[in-house]
């Protein structure tokens, strides 16, 4: 019953898919924090994340978890493969975690806080985005665990992907601010997006055409059927959302930028997913072979089938609580 | 600084450093998230706006631990696979699912209601607030039932098979998630939470008292805290013995080096109040012992034969020494809880519960003492069960991951330098915020534009949320 590790591969995809495209808006938020200007317009972005960004990190949590729960090999294999930037990017995390509480519970070190939010957004863009790279360049098992160095995942190319990944996490952060925001900050956004719009578009466009040369497996995967199909539509799609995007922004519309810039992240997570399959870990590490007997994943599946459609409906009843522009003067601080 | 130390002694102290950081701060915020709740609910109920002050107080409190709860939290998650991957492969199987529940029943619940508990009472309504209030709590008592039940299984492993690829497979995940010691340990350490809260909250209550003995909100805090300790520490003294004798049946090695029982005492063993262990000659110095009293503890009879660990294979044996100090400061504090408990009910029951400037200074001193107890029992369970990560199926050094000496030297000195910056702030600012009255409108920024132009919280610019207006 193969069909079990495939589900879970599916469910495991979707909740870093939400971890992105969440945390992503709010990391982007905190890549820009720099660019407010004032202490009204501080507390205007931070304040649009706030009563969010802890449950958008727990997808991250849920992707970690996860993995660990049904594909432990993947997990032992993954982690001290990407050792360096996962514990930089968990660092990140910290810093900017607790900027949010901290930069109101005191004066003389208020700017270490902003800039602990901005770093730490940064970096753990950054480290994301090499992550990523790494993984696409494939990751070197012996036996049941990682077979390479502790320098292995330092490329020119997971550089590019680490790059790429600000940019687009900027985007999103922009488009967020823009459709939570008026008045001047939102006007500066919209701005700023369009060039992060042209970055992200750029980087999404090198990536595309350097990543078969990460494996020549990749070429096959989108030469050949199903991938062919997907090879003739994915840059239609993405110029749809592209042309949405500036369109939106052009027209100074509220919601569409945003939406379009999420949908160009689905698009290329989805890419990624097509040069991937039928492999979890690149190149020798298939979803199969990676997965947890079958009592585990059903186990867990009775509670993530029962559980995850809660959570989703909470989490967008919460969102649904904080709707509508933000009021700088709102907080409980 | 770690030169010469092999990988794995280093992802131990690794593991050991961020561990004991990030218990402390669950250890705080299940208890408080609870309190919360009640506040919240004595407040709907008798619109006694003292319970209101004192939630929105705690709120803030809880909103910083929290945080720092969350973040260290993360970092748990992820170094199974980055320090300990063989572990990760080997269990997997059985510790991810029992993880993944903890993840989808507890986390996003906590985080889901957060943002409605701190920022959300204006938007959705009294009704809707206690509900999301009561979730956080329960998220937190839920996060504390699967992560002990992990815990717990690699102390008394059951329920599984091995495989062919020599991984850990479930076979009952029943007996797996209510593993022999779990019920115990899950008591143990939520009572300890409660504990803990209370003797923070106590303290607090104590110190604004000892300033100004009519403020009504410290008087009620400091009251409800003296209640709780009063009612639990015996609670926890009674299920930390039956937890102890549990111990006993299941992990006999780690009572041997609690109780200091190098020999084996076959008519009768005695307690060891105090001695300095000796592991090279394998024996307690200078021992202050009470005959017998062990044996009327651990079994019931003053005769009963205790093994000790002359019968353990030197291997097998746990780090005696460490064992026997965290066991005997976790005792000592849980006996000195009790007791200022029996202090306030004396003080309470002669109606002096708010005049004992004493009893108030004793509360201050005990008020960190739950977060000292609660390490020192994580310490007592954790170095007790060494060497074995699963008890005695796999070893600690089976289990470490295949990283080099000085990527987990590096990554531990960052983990070591920015936990101590960010806890270490914040920290500072949440003893910052206790050290102002209950009633204080403003618990953040002292002055400047921000707090009458900027983020004015709405919740204390509300007439009814500032007593006696």
């Amino acid at each position: 019953m193969f069909e079990l590790s495939f589900i879970w591969a599916g469910v495991i995809a979707f909740a870093v898919l939400t971890y992105v495209i969440l945390d992503g808006f709010d990391l982007g938020v905190g890549i820009l924090f720099p660019f407010a200007e004032g202490e009204r317009e501080k507390a205007t972005m931070m304040n649009s994340i706030a009563p969010i960004w802890d449950g958008n990190e727990t997808w991250l949590v849920m992707g970690g978890g996860g993995l660990f729960a049904v594909f432990p090999l993947a997990y032992a294999v993954v982690m001290p493969a990407l050792y360096m930037p996962i514990i930089l990017m968990l660092l990140a995390l910290i810093f900017r975690g607790v900027a949010f509480e901290y930069r109101w519970r005191t004066h003389r070190w208020k700017l270490v806080w902003d800039i602990a939010f901005f770093c730490g957004s940064l970096v753990a863009a950054f480290m994301q985005g090499i992550a990523l790279g790494a993984l696409v360049q494939g990751i070197e098992v012996v036996g049941r665990a990682y077979g390479g160095g502790w320098w292995d995942w330092l490329s020119v190319f997971s550089i590019l992907t680490g790059f790429a990944v600000v940019v687009g996490y900027a985007l999103l952060g922009a488009t967020w601010i823009i459709l939570k925001t008026d008045g001047a900050l939102q006007r500066r956004m919209q701005g700023l997006a369009w060039w992060l719009a042209a970055g992200t578009l750029g980087f999404i466009g090198v990536v595309s055409v350097l990543t078969p040369f990460q494996d020549p497996e990749y070429f096959n995967r989108w030469l050949n059927l199903p991938g062919s199909i997907f090879s003739v539509l994915m840059p239609a799609a993405v110029f749809i959302a592209a042309w949405a995007l500036f369109a939106g922004l052009n027209a100074g519309k509220d919601g569409q930028p945003f939406l379009a810039a999420l949908s160009l992240f689905v698009l290329c997570f989805v890419g990624i997913g097509i040069s991937f399959y039928p492999h979890i870990v690149p190149p020798g590490l298939t979803i199969a072979e990676a997965a947890a007997p079958d009592e585990s994943l059903l186990f867990a599946l009775v509670g993530t089938v029962v559980l995850v459609p809660m959570i989703l409906a909470y989490t967008a009843y919460s969102y649904w609580v904080f709707r509508g522009k933000v009021d700088p003067e709102e907080g409980y601080h | 600084m770690f030169d010469g130390m092999t990988a794995e002694t280093l992802a131990r102290m690794q593991f050991a450093f961020t561990v004991s950081f990030h218990i402390i701060f669950p250890a705080f915020s299940i208890g408080v998230a609870s309190y919360l709740a009640v506040l919240n609910g004595l407040w709907l109920r008798t619109r006694d706006q003292i319970y209101l002050t004192l939630f929105n107080y705690w709120k803030k409190i809880f909103a910083v631990a929290f945080g720092m709860g969350v973040v260290s939290g993360i970092v748990m998650s992820y170094q199974f696979g980055t320090n300990w991957a063989i572990f990760a492969d080997k269990t997997g199987p059985i510790l991810g699912p029992l993880m993944a529940y903890e993840v989808l029943s507890a986390f996003f619940l906590e985080a889901g209601f957060l943002g409605i508990m701190l920022f959300g009472r204006k938007r959705v309504g009294d009704k809707l607030h206690m509900f999301a209030t009561a979730m956080v709590a329960f998220g937190t008592l839920m996060s504390a039932t699967w992560i002990l039940s992990v815990n717990s299984w690699m102390q008394t492993p059951v329920g599984y098979g091995i495989n062919e690829v020599g991984q850990f497979v479930p076979e009952d995940w029943w007996q797996i998630v209510f593993n022999p010691s779990f019920p115990y340990r899950l008591v143990h350490m939520v009572l300890a939470a409660y504990l803990t809260t209370a003797l923070v909250v106590g303290g607090v209550g104590g110190l604004h008292l000892l300033r100004d003995r009519a403020d009504a909100a410290a008087r009620r805090m400091f009251s409800m805290a003296m209640w709780m300790l009063i009612l639990v520490a015996p609670l926890q003294i009674a299920a930390g013995d039956f937890h102890g004798i549990n111990t006993l049946e299941h992990q006999p090695a780690k009572v041997m080096a609690m109780e200091g029982h190098y020999e084996s005492h076959p008519d009768g063993a005695p307690l060891i109040l105090f001695g300095i262990p000796n592991p090279e000659e394998k024996r307690i110095d200078y021992a202050i012992q009470i005959p017998k009293l062990s044996s009327l503890i651990l079994k019931h009879d003053l005769n009963a034969p205790l093994d000790g660990l002359d019968t353990i294979a030197d291997e097998d044996e746990p780090p005696v020494t460490i064992v026997f100090w965290s066991f005997r400061v976790m005792v000592v504090l849980g006996f000195a809880m009790l007791g200022l408990g029996a202090w306030s009910l004396l003080r309470r029951v002669r109606g002096r519960l708010y005049q004992d400037r004493w009893l108030h200074r004793a509360a201050i001193v005990m008020g960190p003492m739950g977060f000292v107890a609660v390490l020192a029992g994580w310490i007592t369970t954790e170095v007790g069960r060494q060497p074995f990560t699963v008890y005695g199926l796999l070893r600690t050094s089976d289990s470490l991951a295949p990283v080099a000496a000085p990527a987990v030297a590096a990554s531990l000195l960052a983990f070591i330098m920015v936990y101590f910056f960010i806890f270490g702030a914040g920290t500072f600012y949440l003893l910052r915020m206790m050290n102002k009255p209950a009633a204080t409108p403003h618990l953040g920024l002292k002055d400047g534009p921000i707090r009458t132009a900027g983020i004015t919280p709405i919740l204390q610019t509300d007439s009814e949320a500032i007593p006696g207006k």
